[in-house]
């Protein structure tokens, strides 16, 4: 089962690992962005490992929610909004339960990854976010190990992509041949699943 | 950036990526609106720490700010402004009840708004009369 601790964990392995990927992903979104992608992240996560270090919330739902409304406070950028929503939702999905299974979390993750592309306008194969967190979800309920390697699939798979979406679509085919910002970090905060722990079989549901 | 009035008025955050088009905007508005100087107007822009960008806090910070009960309207340049105030309408509780995202030009619709609210005009129909600012053609 994944309790809070779990959650929180989550979230500062993922703010661990946007600051030891910062750069890339700031360097990928100045090939077809506008090159702030990996230091908005970088403060967003920070702020969100700073506040659930300070007063743990008590329940997976609270830890999401209050991860998710920080990171539309702080990122500044469009990813603010558009990873807020997918934390906020996916936890105000889980309600109040003091633990979820793997398949519940999978379940309230793609509620919020719904919310995500109703909020962007993207579809699967327009180059964003969504092409990595769309394969996660649907591998979730397999195994951490399977949505991790799903999600970086689908980043790498974003490379020839046209961009319909966010500031990439104005360069039209020039924005192919590079891998999508947001996919990458999408991926990032998938694989920080497996390490955040326990692991597959403990967190049930699936097996 | 406004006066308080007796009448209530629907109240207009501006929201731009640049705190110098957001301010400018609006002081351009009430400027070219006569009696829009007693409508609540109020910008939004850049991030908390004056670089480009959209601050969640600076919007909730202005809609209360503008709200005098006859619910705000809110419009945006693009990109993370528009998806900032999406979101906090969405999923939030930090804006006004009756705040409402309008789809309108970012100038023109601006000017549209502040006029029509000046009239006393509810919030529909301030909405409306920005949107309409997209068919305004110069050529």
């Amino acid at each position: 089962m994944l309790d809070a601790d779990f959650f929180r964990r989550w979230m500062t392995v993922t703010a661990a690992s946007v600051d030891r990927e910062a750069e890339r992903l700031t360097a990928l979104d100045s090939e077809i962005g506008d090159a702030d992608h990996g230091s908005n992240l970088q403060r967003g996560f920070r702020a969100v490992k700073d506040a659930l270090e300070k007063e743990p919330p008590a329940t997976p739902g609270a830890v999401l929610t209050q991860a998710g409304r920080l990171l539309v406070s702080t990122v500044g950028g469009a990813s603010g909004p558009l990873y807020g929503t997918l934390l906020r939702r996916t936890g105000k999905t889980l309600g109040e339960a003091a633990e979820v299974d793997r398949q519940q979390f999978a379940e309230a993750l793609r509620a919020g990854v719904d919310a995500v592309m109703k909020l962007g306008g993207a579809a699967a194969g327009d180059k964003t976010m969504i092409d990595a967190l769309l394969p996660a979800v649907d591998a979730l309920g397999e195994s951490f190990a399977a949505a991790r390697d799903a999600a970086r699939e689908g980043a790498v798979a974003t490379t020839p992509m046209l961009a319909r979406k966010g500031r990439a679509s104005y360069l039209g085919e020039r924005s192919i041949g590079h891998q999508d910002p947001g996919a990458t970090s999408s991926a990032l905060l998938i694989s920080a699943l497996l390490d955040a722990g326990p692991g597959d079989a403990e967190a049930g549901g699936g097996e | 950036m406004s006066e308080v009035s007796d009448e209530k008025l629907v109240g207009i955050v501006l929201v731009s990526h640049s705190a110098a088009v957001a301010a400018s905007v609006a002081e351009l508005a009430q400027g070219l609106s006569g009696a829009g100087a007693s409508v609540p107007v109020a910008p939004a822009g850049g991030t908390g720490s004056g670089e480009l960008g959209t601050s969640a806090e600076l919007i909730a910070a202005a809609a209360a700010s503008v709200d005098r009960g006859a619910g705000v309207a809110v419009l945006t340049d693009l990109g993370s402004a528009v998806l900032t105030v999406k979101a906090l309408l969405a999923e939030g509780d930090e804006l006004p009840g009756n705040t409402r995202l309008v789809d309108a030009p970012f100038l023109e619709g601006a000017v549209a708004a502040v006029v029509t609210a000046s009239t006393g005009a509810d919030l529909a129909a301030v909405a409306a009369a920005a949107s309409e600012a997209y068919g305004y053609r110069k050529v």
